[in-house]
């Protein structure tokens, strides 16, 4: 899990970053059953697996993919001002 | 307290405080607008996990009354704090939500995301 | 520099975390003793409710699963209207490449028992894990996976919207007929039955449904408006 977390943080390509981040949440609700909260574990593996990985991932394709921006869409630029 | 309840001691705060070091780091240093949302979701997990571990008993089992023992409560664990993260986790998916939608936004403004370059996002 | 200082900071900052933290002992029945004992014992005895967490949030903590839902409903408002366009009818979105037909039939096949599975929690979610959150953003995974599947499945903003809001007011509307026999805000008019029973527990799986709507609702209004952004 820890691994996994300084992946997320350190990763150049922020769409392996938010499939970390989805890891992250998968072994986290299965601390949760250990620990003997059955609800919590099932709440965090439906909206931290699922719901929160899609809106990460929509985020990413309407906007860039890298951190460094070198797939960046040119043509965004005058719109809206 | 014997020696294997230490070590789970060390274990899960441990880590739990691990993972808020983490996402804070990552909050702080990096330029892109996603990954301190990323950084702010991990503080989050790091958060629960904390709070869940310090509701635990040793040998205790899930507050729900079930099968034979129906009114024994003695030793069951927290389940204050269970409610708690609960509403927690609901609650820091609509934060998320709505700051991944501020980034849609300052991105179609400005064709960027690098915070350096958005004027008055710095610290 | 700057690197140096976050660094100082953070070791700082986890230092005195791991101190505080390090002395509360981890296992030990320490910390809330006189609110869990009580909330286990009249779980049983006043509600017979068999989940504990859920007579929590919904019985003793009513309230603040009120307030709850109205910061989901309102971050769900909030995406509208900063996502907001001049454009009022969707489209088809846009897609890389269409998925394929084995995506589309095995999605059809399982959407249904989707739905099922999440109405199955939260009417439950007094007797087993589960309950109104769970069972809502099940519902909202299933919405998910059809309108993934297919990219002109459309999802009514108006069903949605009556839905949620009258979830809302008769979550309120129970609220207040606590209020008949003299008691508080979401006191228990109607009989408990026996415990463990699929109807019992008076008036918190009525709630715990409500809330099942609401959330179910709220997030696949979220995920929707989400989905529908294009890259202009």
């Amino acid at each position: 899990m820890i691994g996994a977390a300084i992946y997320a943080i350190l990763s150049k390509d922020i769409l392996y970053a938010v499939i970390a981040t989805g890891v992250i949440s998968l072994i986290l609700s299965g601390l949760f059953y250990l620990l003997q909260a059955p609800d919590v574990a099932l709440t965090e593996a439906a909206i931290g697996v699922a719901l929160t990985t899609i809106i990460f991932i929509i985020t990413i394709r309407n906007t860039v993919r890298f951190e460094d921006e070198h797939d960046k869409k040119e043509h965004i630029k005058t719109i809206e001002k | 307290m014997d020696n294997s309840l230490q070590y789970l001691e060390i274990g899960f705060y441990g880590s739990a405080i691990i993972l808020i070091l983490v996402g804070l780091y990552g909050a702080l240093m990096k330029k892109s607008l996603i990954k301190i949302v990323i950084g702010l979701s991990i503080i989050d997990a790091g958060l629960h996990l904390l709070m869940i571990s310090i509701g635990y008993i040793k040998n205790g089992t899930a507050p729900i009354f079930s099968g034979e023992d129906f009114v024994v409560a003695g030793n069951m664990v927290d389940p204050v704090v269970q409610a708690l993260v609960l509403t927690a986790i609901v609650i820091g998916f609509g934060v998320t939500a709505v700051a991944l939608s501020l980034v849609i936004r300052l991105y179609r403004h400005h064709g960027t995301l690098k915070i350096d370059e958005i004027k008055n996002l710095k610290w | 520099m700057k690197k140096v200082i976050v660094l100082l900071l953070l070791a700082a900052f986890g230092y005195y975390l791991a101190a505080t933290f390090f002395y509360i002992d981890f296992g030990i029945s320490h910390f809330t003793n006189g609110v869990r004992d009580y909330y286990l014992a009249h779980t049983v005895n006043g509600l017979s409710v068999a989940n504990t967490v859920t007579s929590i949030v919904v019985s003793f903590r009513g309230f603040d699963t009120l307030g709850e839902v109205t910061v989901l409903f309102l971050a769900a408002s909030a995406l509208g209207s900063i996502l907001y366009k001049r454009r009022h009818k969707y489209e088809e979105r846009v897609v890389l490449f269409p998925s394929s037909r084995i995506v589309q039939a095995g999605s059809k096949l399982l959407f249904p028992a989707i739905i099922l599975l999440g109405v199955y929690v939260f009417i439950h979610g007094h007797l087993s894990p589960g309950g109104g959150f769970q069972g809502g953003t099940i519902i909202a995974t299933g919405f998910l996976l059809m309108l993934l599947a297919y990219q002109d499945y459309h999802v009514s903003h108006n069903i949605l919207s009556i839905v949620e809001s009258m979830a809302g007011i008769l979550f309120v509307t129970f609220g207040l007929l606590g209020f008949i026999g003299g008691g508080t805000f979401l006191e228990n008019f109607l009989p408990v039955g026996e415990l463990g029973d699929l109807f019992s527990g008076g008036v918190v799986p009525i709630i715990y449904i409500l809330v099942g709507f609401k959330v179910g609702a709220e997030l696949t209004g979220v995920i929707y408006t989400v989905l529908n952004e294009k890259d202009i």
